[in-house]
């Protein structure tokens, strides 16, 4: 078992348990405010949450904090950019296969981050993250604001990632048709689940 | 030179300047008349009160009360600190972060320079002991406050860029290298800028008050030289503390950015 999740909670999202085998991808859907970028969060360790996180039977609490983010890779939604040029926001260069896989020119590495539009900036941090090598991945939408090409050629390139590597994904997908190209493995995230505090409703950030 | 001397009537002529200044601005329908009149009245009594109350303190010269004078500076300069912050940190660790910061690093220069520099006999001399903690204080005070406000202003409005950091696998040192090197210098500003300053665009307000009071010029440029010198690293000390305090409470033990610590506006 690459990673399992039991009983994984956050004051926004409710208990959700899965297992990922090498080689999976999940996907994740449900309705808006339902919790799923929380979960991912407590998965990364990146919010405070309730639950056990393992990774290849390793408990998260286990691993120094940036190690396990190192394996377990989240891109989020809307994605940072601290440095003033792409490049330096890599600790290693993408390989020249993956920028053609996602059809980004070489030359982006080079430009400044604020000439980016949305859908290089996204393709962009889905790369950061794999140059890192995680184990796993957790993306959130990360085709949102893609073409259809381009979200086609993101699902090969994750798909061959997680082959190639023995690793595993977990992707939170709004479509149909995306949750059927990454394969069978699917989950529902249920708002209903989750009580609201009296004047305080749950949100995705 | 004798100081001349102040009369009532001298400070009610200077206090119609004000006042003045608040008609005129109420005539212009700006409505700062209520401000300026409060704070006008609270400055002349604080000040009338620690008149007052140095005034016994020299008579004593004792130990215990010049202590306890030094402990209250430090407790109303450690809540000057959290009161003017955008986003505090919230709870006994905002007003303990800049209490601390500042009680330590202005409390071991004070004493460094009493006991090793200036040498008054008894070191604790209250004419010396008060008004350069009380210096150093205030300086520190609004350095350290501007520091820490940075820094949890910053971190606020930084959270994606901070957070996309710590994702890729940076410690939470390695994520808020730049935002604490940029808080130390928005503490440091104005000390740098008082440094450039000093005697070509200001002429220091201690080194006035001793002209005034009939020390000999070069005399009162010893002294000031010595009190910038203490500022500057009281000022620079007691940021480098508070921020190294300040930005590990923004993150918990599994080094999460926790902005929930933060209070609002």
């Amino acid at each position: 078992m690459l990673l399992e999740a039991r009983q994984v909670a956050t004051a926004h999202s409710p208990p959700v348990n899965f297992t990922l085998t090498a080689g999976t991808v999940l996907s994740i859907f449900g309705a808006s405010g339902s919790g799923k970028s929380q979960l991912l969060r407590a998965l990364a360790d990146v919010s405070p949450h309730t639950g056990e996180v393992l990774l290849e039977g390793v408990a998260q609490t286990a691993m120094r904090p940036e190690q396990w983010r190192r394996r377990v890779g989240y891109v989020p939604a809307e994605s940072g950019w601290w440095a003033d040029t792409v490049v330096a926001h890599f600790t290693n260069k993408p390989s020249q296969s993956w920028l053609d896989a996602l059809s980004l020119p070489a030359d982006l590495l080079a430009a400044p981050v604020e000439r980016l539009s949305s859908g290089e900036r996204q393709r962009l941090a889905v790369l950061r993250a794999l140059t890192v090598n995680p184990r796993v991945l957790l993306l959130d939408e990360p085709t949102a604001n893609l073409d259809d090409h381009n979200a086609r050629a993101m699902a090969q390139l994750v798909l061959s990632y997680v082959r190639e590597h023995n690793a595993a994904a977990v992707w939170v997908s709004h479509s149909l048709e995306e949750r059927l190209r990454l394969g069978e493995n699917s989950l529902e995230i249920h708002a209903s689940a989750i009580i609201p505090p009296p004047g305080n409703q749950p949100h995705e950030p | 030179m004798n100081l001349e001397q102040l009369s009532v009537l001298d400070l009610s002529l200077a206090a119609v300047l004000v006042l003045a200044l608040g008609l005129v601005q109420l005539m212009m329908g700006l409505g700062l008349l209520r401000s300026l009149v409060i704070g006008s009245v609270r400055m002349t009594l604080q000040l009338l009160l620690v008149g007052l109350v140095l005034k016994s303190l020299f008579e004593a010269a004792n130990l215990g009360w010049v202590s306890l004078m030094a402990l209250v500076m430090l407790a109303l300069a450690g809540y000057e600190v959290t009161a003017r912050q955008k986003r505090p940190i919230k709870g006994w660790h905002g007003y303990g972060i800049g209490l601390l910061s500042m009680g330590v690093t202005a409390a071991t220069i004070t004493l460094f320079a009493l006991i090793v520099i200036i040498e008054p006999q008894p070191w604790y001399t209250p004419q010396y002991a008060i008004p350069l903690l009380g210096m150093i204080l205030g300086n520190t005070m609004t350095g350290i406050g501007l520091a820490l406000n940075h820094l949890t202003q910053t971190a606020w409005a930084s959270r994606v860029k901070i957070e996309a950091r710590l994702l890729l696998g940076q410690t939470a040192d390695e994520a808020t290298a730049e935002l604490r090197a940029d808080a130390l210098r928005a503490g440091l500003i104005p000390t740098l800028n008082m440094l450039a300053a000093a005697g070509l665009i200001s002429l220091p307000g201690m080194m006035t008050g001793q002209i005034l009071a009939g020390a000999a010029p070069m005399d009162a440029v010893r002294y000031q030289i010595l009190i910038m010198f203490l500022i500057t690293a009281a000022n620079g000390f007691g940021s480098l503390l508070a921020i190294h305090l300040g930005a590990r409470r923004l993150f918990d033990e599994r080094a999460r950015l926790r902005l929930d610590r933060l209070g609002g506006t």
